[in-house]
Order: structure tokens, then sequence, then C-alpha cells
């Protein structure tokens, strides 16, 4: 029984019988000054130049590649209008649509235009599920692909083990057996050659993808269960060394594991709460989000900030450069093959390979900004930049429950939050501006994952589906029923081919185009 | 048995014989003795359930004994079993209620055990007739019309009901005796919830209760159970489900029904 849609009301039909305002872009407009600015390093390029004023975003994007000299291999590039106040207005179709027409600016205005590349490679949305794999004995808690391939994943269950898939053949390859308890979360390494996960029964413990055995015995340390796991971004690794891991527990603990010697070299026990969520940032501290309503940054084991706004507790957090630091050196290119090897130990190139990343998505208008996001218990989100204050830059408001999830997108531009108030809704990344909501899901939705084109997002919830949702839209593109209960996981694979999902119907489902 | 606390209140007012205690503890200590002569000299029945009783205590106390070596060595020694319940970190510290998934999950349940679909909690009711369902209204200047009647009965009008002229409306459905809602219950789970009824689907007496909505015992009304959040495998939500009233509303003045799951 699909849920009837009202009839239109009166004020609707009325609007509907209104006539309609056709979009005839005027021939004879004049010609407009325009300055082409680069949203990253905020160099400009080309001087002003003069152009119709009703210019397409076609026309602009082979301008500027001309002005590139790279028209033989054209870069797409989305452009938006430098207001007044620093605000940005994007520029969609054309000129005079979106900047003329609703009078931002006149024809007699010296316009800038920050222009931002897009990825140059298209993720297809997802349709269908390829596969429904059975194997896990209880209910799937997290799961997460490879960096360096889509055709491996992981995922951790209720029933003590960990599972390593192939998603080619889409059997299972590993289990990994060793915790005594489930296994709450797992973390591939951004070199691709360890696995680690968090368990309830308080350890850690490491895997060898390949061959599927564990290297060493449990690391033993939290007092209580391991809630997240964040890895060591590689740019800030040793040339020779391996990177580090870092655990955040529920007895309000975080620890800092060389996985080498396998002990714990710091712990950071700041918070009189539990650890909700950790992440290594690409400057080297590492944030962690608490029940005790506190975000701390800590950086080698001392505690260097304190971040304080929230009401109640934190219960995700979210950094701008996410996505590149999980994926390492295996950043999707243009081909969008990401089919590395994994590799053994940190190289010259890959750290530079990772610098070069990191400087690209963290740089706004030529200046460092790595953002944080913190979702919490007060239904509020807040937008940080954690190294230059600890006083937020926005607060974001709109959700009417508590919100479960955030997540930037890769390239840092869109903020997602996963709402139990059964909505999505869309930020921007740099101000923190609402943009959206997409509504959909009749349940609580739990988490999201970007595709890396950042062209899509997936959603999953306790209503038993997915959602694919259109960002440029901002619509829903595809409804993905299938599982038989709720959905507790979901991930995109790092080239945008697979979709991997699980929950409470202990069943891993593939989705593919 | 003994009558009021007469022992309770001799104790209370005389206190006990001085050698209370030391009996006591004579009989105690006596009590391994007399197990083993029984353990030795009972026969037949009694025997029997002698043994009985003494090997099951017996299996009891080397459980408890191995449990509690167990407990000494560090940490489980093998993963816990799988209970089902395991949840994501996210969901950990959070007091679920899981009431409604629980409906579902065992409205799923039943499904794949495929359960005989029509059959109903009260198969068999008791039968009304015409004189209790209706009282006869006199009409006309000097009552001596009779073709008025009126419901005696609970009824379901529906949403936007209106009454006929009064010329034209044979049967009464008094405003006083009308429902909107039922305390539905969940046979397994045992919960109750206050549900608004949709439609009454079938009435056992007559089909003409049915269309007129009479609510007697064993009536199959369709209830909204959309705020329990109920979902299908496809993603829809539920929201109309039959339930079969359990009692009789006139003599209660509400109406309780059991979900046909």
């Amino acid at each position: 029984m699909a849920t009837l849609l009202p009839p239109p009301s009166k004020k609707q039909k009325r609007a509907a019988q209104l006539p309609v305002e056709v979009d005839i872009i005027p021939k004879d407009l004049p010609n407009v000054l325009i300055k082409f600015q680069a949203s990253d390093t905020g160099d400009s390029i080309g001087g002003s130049i003069r152009v119709p004023g009703n210019i397409s975003e076609r026309q602009l994007e082979e301008l500027l590649n001309n002005l590139h000299k790279t028209s033989d291999d054209p870069v797409p590039y989305s452009f938006s209008l430098l207001g007044d106040k620093d605000d940005l207005v994007d520029i969609r179709d054309n000129l005079y649509t979106s900047v003329l027409k609703p009078g931002i600016k006149s024809t007699e205005d010296f316009l800038t235009l920050v222009y931002t590349p897009r990825a140059v490679f298209k993720v297809r949305p997802i349709t269908r599920s390829s596969a429904t794999i059975s194997g896990h004995g209880s209910t799937i808690l997290c799961s997460q692909f490879a960096p360096h391939t889509s055709s491996k994943m992981v995922t951790g269950a209720g029933d003590s083990t960990a599972r390593i898939w192939d998603c080619n053949t889409q059997t299972i390859q590993h289990t990994l057996k060793g915790h005594t308890n489930w296994v709450l979360c797992v973390a591939w390494s951004p070199l691709g050659d360890v696995i680690a996960t968090g368990s309830m029964d308080n350890t850690v413990r490491l895997w060898d993808p390949i061959s599927g055995k564990p290297i060493g015995d449990a690391l033993k340390g939290h007092g209580k269960w391991v809630s997240s796991l964040s890895w060591e971004p590689i740019h800030l690794v040793k040339v020779g060394s391996r990177p580090r891991l870092c655990s955040g527990s529920k007895d309000g603990t975080v620890k800092v594991w060389d996985t080498v010697a396998r002990n714990a070299m710091y712990t950071m026990s700041g918070h009189s709460s539990s650890v909700a969520c950790v992440k290594w940032s690409g400057s080297g501290v590492i944030y962690s989000g608490s029940h005790d309503k506190t975000i701390k940054g800590w950086r080698e084991g001392r505690c260097v900030a304190t971040f304080r706004a929230h009401a109640h507790w934190i219960n995700h957090l979210a950094l701008s450069t996410d996505f590149t630091m999980r994926v390492g050196e295996f950043q999707p290119g243009p081909s969008m093959t990401v089919n590395g090897n994994p590799s053994g130990a940190v190289t010259e190139s890959s750290k530079a390979k990772v610098q070069e990343a990191f400087d690209k998505v963290s740089k706004i208008g030529g200046r460092y900004s790595e953002r944080m996001v913190t979702a919490s218990d007060d239904f509020t989100m807040y937008l940080w930049e954690p190294e230059v204050s600890d006083k937020p830059i926005c607060r974001m408001t709109g959700h009417q429950k508590l919100v479960n999830h955030v997540s930037f997108s890769p390239d840092g531009r869109y903020i997602v939050s996963a709402s139990f108030d059964n909505s999505v809704k869309l930020w921007d990344g740099r101000d923190g501006k609402f943009i959206a909501t997409l509504r959909g899901h009749v349940s609580p939705v739990y988490q999201t994952a970007w595709s890396s084109d950042c062209r899509l997002l997936v959603s999953c919830s306790k209503d038993t589906t997915l959602k694919v949702w259109d960002i440029r839209t901002k619509k829903l593109m595809v409804d993905l029923p299938g599982h038989a209960d709720e959905v507790y996981t979901v991930d995109w694979s790092v080239d945008g081919k697979k979709v991997i999902s699980g929950g409470k119907d202990k069943k891993v489902r593939i989705w593919t185009h | 048995m003994p009558q009021n606390e007469y022992i309770e209140q001799h104790i209370k007012q005389h206190g006990r014989r001085l050698d209370h205690d030391e009996k006591k503890r004579k009989k105690a200590a006596r009590e391994g003795h007399r197990i083993a002569k029984d353990a030795q000299n009972l026969k037949g029945w009694k025997g029997k359930m002698f043994a009985k009783k003494r090997y099951s205590e017996k299996v009891e106390m080397k459980k408890k004994i191995k449990a509690h070596e167990e407990s000494k060595i560090k940490g489980p020694s093998k993963p816990k079993e799988d209970d089902g319940e395991a949840l994501p970190t996210y969901l950990l510290d959070r007091q679920t209620t899981n009431t409604a998934k629980a409906i579902s999950s065992s409205i799923k349940q039943k499904r794949l055990e495929k359960a005989s679909k029509f059959q109903v909690p009260l198969p068999k009711v008791r039968g009304i007739t015409e004189e209790e369902m209706f009282k006869v209204i006199k009409t006309g200047k000097s009552k001596s019309k009779s073709w008025k009647r009126m419901i005696t009965k609970h009824t379901f009008v529906g949403e936007g009901f209106t009454r006929n002229p009064v010329k034209m409306e044979r049967i009464i459905r008094p405003s006083a005796l009308r429902q909107k809602k039922a305390n539905v219950t969940h046979p397994e789970l045992g919960v109750t919830v206050f549900l608004p009824i949709l439609a009454v689907k079938k009435n056992p007496q007559s089909p003409m209760y049915t269309k007129l909505g009479v609510l007697t015992k064993g009536t199959i009304i369709e209830v909204n159970v959309s705020d329990l959040g109920l979902v299908t495998a496809g993603g829809k939500v539920v929201w109309g489900k039959y339930a079969q009233i359990t009692n009789e509303p006139d003599r209660d003045g509400c109406v309780n029904a059991v979900l046909l799951v």
C-alpha cells in the first residue's frame, strides 16, 4: 500500500492556473565584464574579460579552457558568482537566468566568477542489486571497501567475525576469526595492506587482507568496547614506516597504536564520557567527539584544543579531507582505474601524491582550511575550522531529531547529514548554509555514502531501503528496496562501481549500475 | 490450614522455646545422615522419587562448580553466542523502543511460517436477535407508526458521516454509541495500542450489520497501524490491518480487539 499523495490544495490549484513564465534569454543583452578566480588558490586568470550577458555555462567552460590552454583536453568546471559578502551564487545553465534575471547583479557590475574543476569522471548511479550474499551468522554492523580496488570489501558482524568478500565473484574470501564479541568497526588502512577491526570485547585486531590471517594477537588496553577507528594519513608518515592507528572507546579514552611494535603509544584520557567518533586529520591532529558534549583535538598525545558548543552527545564528526585521507595514494583519477596494489610501506612518491591531493581538497582561496562538522543529539550540527579557532563558523539547525551521521563530499563542497527525523539534509561545505532537504525515507536514516565524483549520494535507513540522491537536482534518483530488515551500514567503492550494504537481515548486498 | 496468624502471634507474645536454636542446629547437622539413610533404605515409589530428586540436585551442583571454575579463567575462551541483538555503535547507548519493529519482524516471521490465513481468534459468536439489536421507535403524531429502529449496540459510522433526513432515516445509530478508536492488542507481544478504526470489514451476525458498522463481539475491523511504523519488504508503509473484537462493546463501553497476524 503506497502512501497516497494528498490532492492539491486550492492554493496549488490556483498557482497551476496562472500563466507560466517562460525562460527566454533576451538576444540583445549588453556585454558584461567578468573575471575568473580559482576557488582553491584564489588566483585569477586572464584579467577582466568582456563577454555577452547571456553566456552559457558551456561557453564559460570553453573560454576558461582556452585561457588555461587546455582546450584540446578540456576540464569541466562549475562556476559561481562571488557576492559582496563573500557569498557564492551557483551559476546553472547560463549567466542570465542565474545572476542577471534574479537581480543579484546588473549588467553594469563587474562580476567575479569563482571556478571549481569538476570531477572529470562520472559515477553511474546504482540501480540494481547484483548479489545477495549470505555468510554472516548475525547482524552486519559495519562495512568498508578497500581503498585500492572495488573488488574487495570487509564487513564486521555480530557473530564475532569480520569477513573479506570478493565482489567480482561475489563470494566470501576470508573469515577473520579471533574476536570474542561483536565486531563494531572496521577500517582498511590507506595503504591497503592491513585491516583493523574494533570489537565489543575491548580489543583491536589487525589482519592481512590477502591471506586473511591475523597480524599478531589482539591489541588490548581499552577498558570498554571500541567504538571508532581511524588510520594516520599517509603524508604524515615517515618514509619507509607504516601508518599508526587510532581508536576511540566507550571507556572515554583515545589510544594511538603503533602497528609494527604493537603497543599503545599514547593513551589520551581527557573525555569524561564515552568517545563516539575519532578522526585523524590531514594536519596531524586527532579529533575525538564524545558523549561528554565536547570535541577534543590531540597532537602527539597531548590535548591541543577543546571545542565546546553542543548541548548533548556528539554522535559523529567528519572532516573535509576524510575521503582523501581514506583512499591514500589511490586517488580516483580521470580514467577511474583505482586498481593499484597495496603497498607495504610508505614511499616518497605516495607521500607526495597524498600531499598533493590533500592540498587540493583543503585549500580555499589559497588558504589551508580543513573544516570539521560535528553532529549531535541536540538536533544541530556545528561547522568548525579547528586549526583557526575554537569557535564554530556556523550552527546548522533544521533537523527535528538527533543527527546520526555527517559527511563531507569528497571535494569538500557539500555536507550531508542523516537524521532520525527520516530526512537527509544537504549543506554548503564552505559556510554551512542550508541547501536542501532530501525526503523519502520513512524511518530514521542511519548512514550515507558519497560517490567519489560528488554527484550522487546513497543513504541507508531503518525502513529497509537504500536511496540514491542526485545532488544537482536535489531529488531522489533511485529507490533500492531489497533488504528484509534495517540497513545499518552502506559504503560506496572508491571507483564508484559498487555499493555494499548490510544490516539486520544478515545478508550483504552488492549494488551496481 | 491454620486460620489467621496465630502461630506468629504467639511467638511474638511469648517468644520461642529456649532450646529452639539448639534443636534447629542439631536437626540441620543430622540432615546429611538422614539423607544417607534414606538413600540406602527407601524402597519402591518413594525410593524412585528420592533418587530422581537427588540426581537433579547433583547435576545442578556440578554445573555450578563448572561455571565457577570457568569464571576464574580470564576472558571468555570462545566467542559469545549470537543472540541476534547486535547493534551498530551509533545505536548502542540508546534506549530503542523496538516494539513496532518487533511487531513487524514477528509478522514477517509469521508469514514465513505460512500460518493459516483465514483463522480468527474467535471462530464462533453468540447469535444476536433482531429484538436485542434494534429498539422500535414509535413515530407519528399519535405515536402509532413503528417503522423506525434504533441500534442498541456500539457502531462505527466512518469519517464525515451525516445523518439522513428524519423522515428517511429508518435506522438510527445513536451518536453516544459511536466508536472511533479501539484498543488493539498484538497477540504474541502482548502490547496494546489505542488505534483509530478505519472500517468494519465483517460482522459475523449479518451482512446488514456489516453495512451499518455494528461493533459486536467477533466483528472484524480494519485499524490504522501507521503510527507503529510497520514497513513491507518493498519499503512501503503498512497502515491498515485487520483486527477482531474480543469484548462486547455495549457492556464495557470500549472496543477491545486483537490484531490478526
